[in-house]
């Protein structure tokens, strides 16, 4: 087992806990901005959907993981994060303007509809924002004379600095640039997390009570973790409307929320790897599903499948391992690094003990 | 003028009346405890001071500020801490996280400094590490540091609560029952941080307790109360011998003038 030594506060508040842990992160990246010189074209597609995913999936994370509020709603603000982006470029603005744009505004969105909506705990919380990402579908086609309603928008070029970025011809600039957003995004989480900010969000997620007793607004702090979120989202919501190519009112569906929910669940509540691990399950379960039939039944199609996999696998994860993918990785390390001294019930839950709802 | 003073303070849940026109002033400096059986209102007196209850009637002001008008988020900025009988602490978090959100009120850096980590959000973590260290020296919880709550012993989690309570460095502490379920040990240490406290901190103590050993040792002036209303104030040992006090004990437990005698 390897004991950390801490000689300097520095150590807690620096990006990485060791240089070990900041060379694996560094060959990590490395290892991204080489992949396309690693894999074809098709399967650069297939990652920068990925990459996209995680994207959308680290703002629902910040809200659910880090603040501990859930949101069936993101659909919608990956919606307005898409049709903002684009109606701006369609108005002549220029991508690298119009794009983090997009996500101001989506995050005010987030945090005007925060006010309200963060009076509601729970399962009132997550019927209510369920209900926006069914409205979003109405609101598009409605607002048709911008939104083109059910025929669509199509995606404008993307232009930064004078050098086109398309999914088709130049597929590696296309994963580039979503890379780069990728990075930036979870700087930013990183450094809200090490801040007052995300310590304030974890208070609220675990006691308000307590959060209160330490003067954290906790109405201000959920409207704060709500827009944040909202506007990572919308981030990644531009960016899946403009990998489509196309899209319509019901390129947003809600089923997306479920599925952002799923990700984060499965891939690990709370942590930032979670989103990553669990944008890859979502990406590529799809593929294994139809793999798995083709080879079990030969083109015959079962409807619902691909859903009914999904609700099973969310079930799975809540009711055997709420930490995880990321959580149970964290789990074999620990206990790799202990072996042989390992003890069997190391990570049983603990009951806390003595609480009650009552303030006394 | 008093650091804290609630005059003519009525609370009622319902048909239950909790605290029945209270009056009390809290000296800065001093110990003051509040004892009395269960139900008798005091965690109440606590909530009401921290504004998760309001009051029907009555006032609530600290050092001459009207508290009442005030949300519960902004009373910790007036420098009141606490901690709460059932222990509440940021579960999924580690010690040393909780306690730095016990600086809460001292942050002076925006989203926006925090969003990009800037130079001045690095200088105030910094500083506030110093101030919770220091917490962590005086309570001995340095084993603990990056251990999470959920898994730490009840007697570990209450002295964890008092140095978040401590780290935000307040003018007046609100303890309730910082001994109970503690052995005889923790209450030992338990005690000599609260006289330290007072004494070197200057930090004025409120504290609601069962153990008349521990309220004879620390505090100053005690004041019983029973179904919300005042029934006896003074020493220790005058709050003790007081006939009404024994009168209400009487029933459940008569306190015992011994030390280290547990009324509960
Ligand atoms: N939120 C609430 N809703 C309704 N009744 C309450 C509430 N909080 C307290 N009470 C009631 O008010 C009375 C005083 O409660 P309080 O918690 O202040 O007692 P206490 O003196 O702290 O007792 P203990 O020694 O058991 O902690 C009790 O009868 C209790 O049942
Ligand atoms: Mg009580």
């Amino acid at each position: 087992m390897r004991f950390q030594f801490k000689t300097s506060y520095e150590q807690d508040i620096r990006l990485f806990e060791d240089r070990r842990q900041a060379a694996r992160y560094a060959l990590l990246l490395a290892l991204a901005v080489a992949l396309p010189f690693l894999i074809d074209d098709y399967f650069l597609g297939e990652a920068t959907n990925v990459l996209i995913w995680a994207i959308a999936g680290l703002g629902l994370m910040l809200l659910t993981g880090q603040a501990g509020q859930v949101s069936l709603g993101h659909s919608a603000f990956m919606a307005l994060g898409c049709y903002a982006c684009v109606l701006m470029m369609n108005a002549g603005v220029s991508f690298v303007l119009a794009f983090p744009l997009a996500g101001i505004v989506t995050g005010l969105a987030g945090a005007l509809i925060a006010i309200p909506a963060m009076k509601l705990h729970g399962v009132y919380l997550a019927i209510a924002t369920l209900a926006l990402a069914i409205l979003a579908d109405d609101i598009i086609v409605l607002t048709a004379p911008w939104t083109g309603g059910v025929a669509g928008l199509y995606a404008p070029p993307i232009d930064i600095l004078g050098v086109t970025v398309d999914r088709w011809s130049t597929p590696d600039l296309y994963w580039w640039m979503v890379l780069a957003v990728a990075v930036l995004v979870t700087l930013a989480y990183v450094n809200i997390l090490r801040s007052a900010t995300g310590r304030a969000f974890a208070a609220v997620r675990d006691s308000e009570i307590s959060a209160q007793a330490m003067g954290v607004n906790v109405a201000r702090t959920k409207t704060i973790a709500f827009g944040l979120s909202c506007a990572i989202t919308g981030l990644g919501g531009a960016l899946m409307g403009l990998f489509a190519g196309a899209f319509n009112n019901e390129t947003f569906t809600f089923l997306i929320s479920i599925q952002l929910v799923m990700m984060i669940v499965v891939g690990g509540l709370g942590f930032i790897q979670g989103a990553f691990l669990g944008a890859v399950v979502i990406a590529f379960l799809p593929q294994a599903l139809s793999l798995a039939t083709d080879a079990l039944g030969r083109g015959v199609a079962i409807p619902g499948l691909e859903a009914g996999v999904f609700g099973a696998l969310l079930i799975a994860f809540v009711l055997f391992e709420p930490t995880g993918l990321w959580g149970r990785w964290l789990k074999i390390k620990t206990w790799l690094e202990l072996f042989p001294f390992a003890r069997r019930d190391m990570f049983r839950r603990q009951r806390s003990y003595l609480k009650t709802e009552r303030l006394r | 003028m008093s650091l804290l003073q609630l005059s003519d303070v009525t609370l009622k849940f319902g048909g239950l009346t909790a605290v029945a026109g209270l009056s009390l002033a809290v000296e800065e400096g001093e110990v003051f405890a509040l004892v009395g059986p269960n139900g008798a209102g005091k965690s109440t007196v606590f909530n009401l001071v921290s504004r998760f209850y309001t009051p029907a009637s009555g006032r609530i002001t600290f050092a001459g500020q009207d508290l009442l008008r005030l949300a519960p988020h902004d009373v910790p900025a007036l420098g009141i801490a606490r901690t709460f009988q059932n222990i509440e602490l940021f579960q999924q978090s580690t010690v040393l996280q909780n306690l730095l959100v016990g600086r809460h009120r001292h942050r002076r850096t925006t989203l926006a400094e925090q969003l990009f980590h800037l130079p001045s959000v690095r200088g105030e973590e910094r500083e506030h590490r110093h101030a919770v260290e220091e917490v962590i020296d005086f309570l001995d919880l340095q084993p603990y540091r990056d251990a999470r709550i959920a898994g730490l012993p009840y007697g570990v989690r209450k002295v964890v609560e008092l140095g978040r309570a401590l780290a935000s460095k307040p003018r007046l502490l609100l303890l309730d029952e910082p001994a109970s379920g503690l052995s005889v040990e923790e209450t030992q240490n338990m005690r000599w941080w609260i006289a330290d406290i007072r004494r070197h901190m200057g930090i004025t103590v409120m504290m609601v307790e069962h153990d008349m050993g521990l309220v004879g040792k620390v505090s100053d002036r005690v004041l019983a109360l029973a179904d919300g209303r005042r029934l006896a104030e003074g020493t220790p040992a005058e709050v003790q011998a007081h006939p009404a006090v024994i009168a209400a004990y009487l029933g459940t437990a008569a306190p015992s003038k011994a030390a280290g005698g547990r009324v509960a």
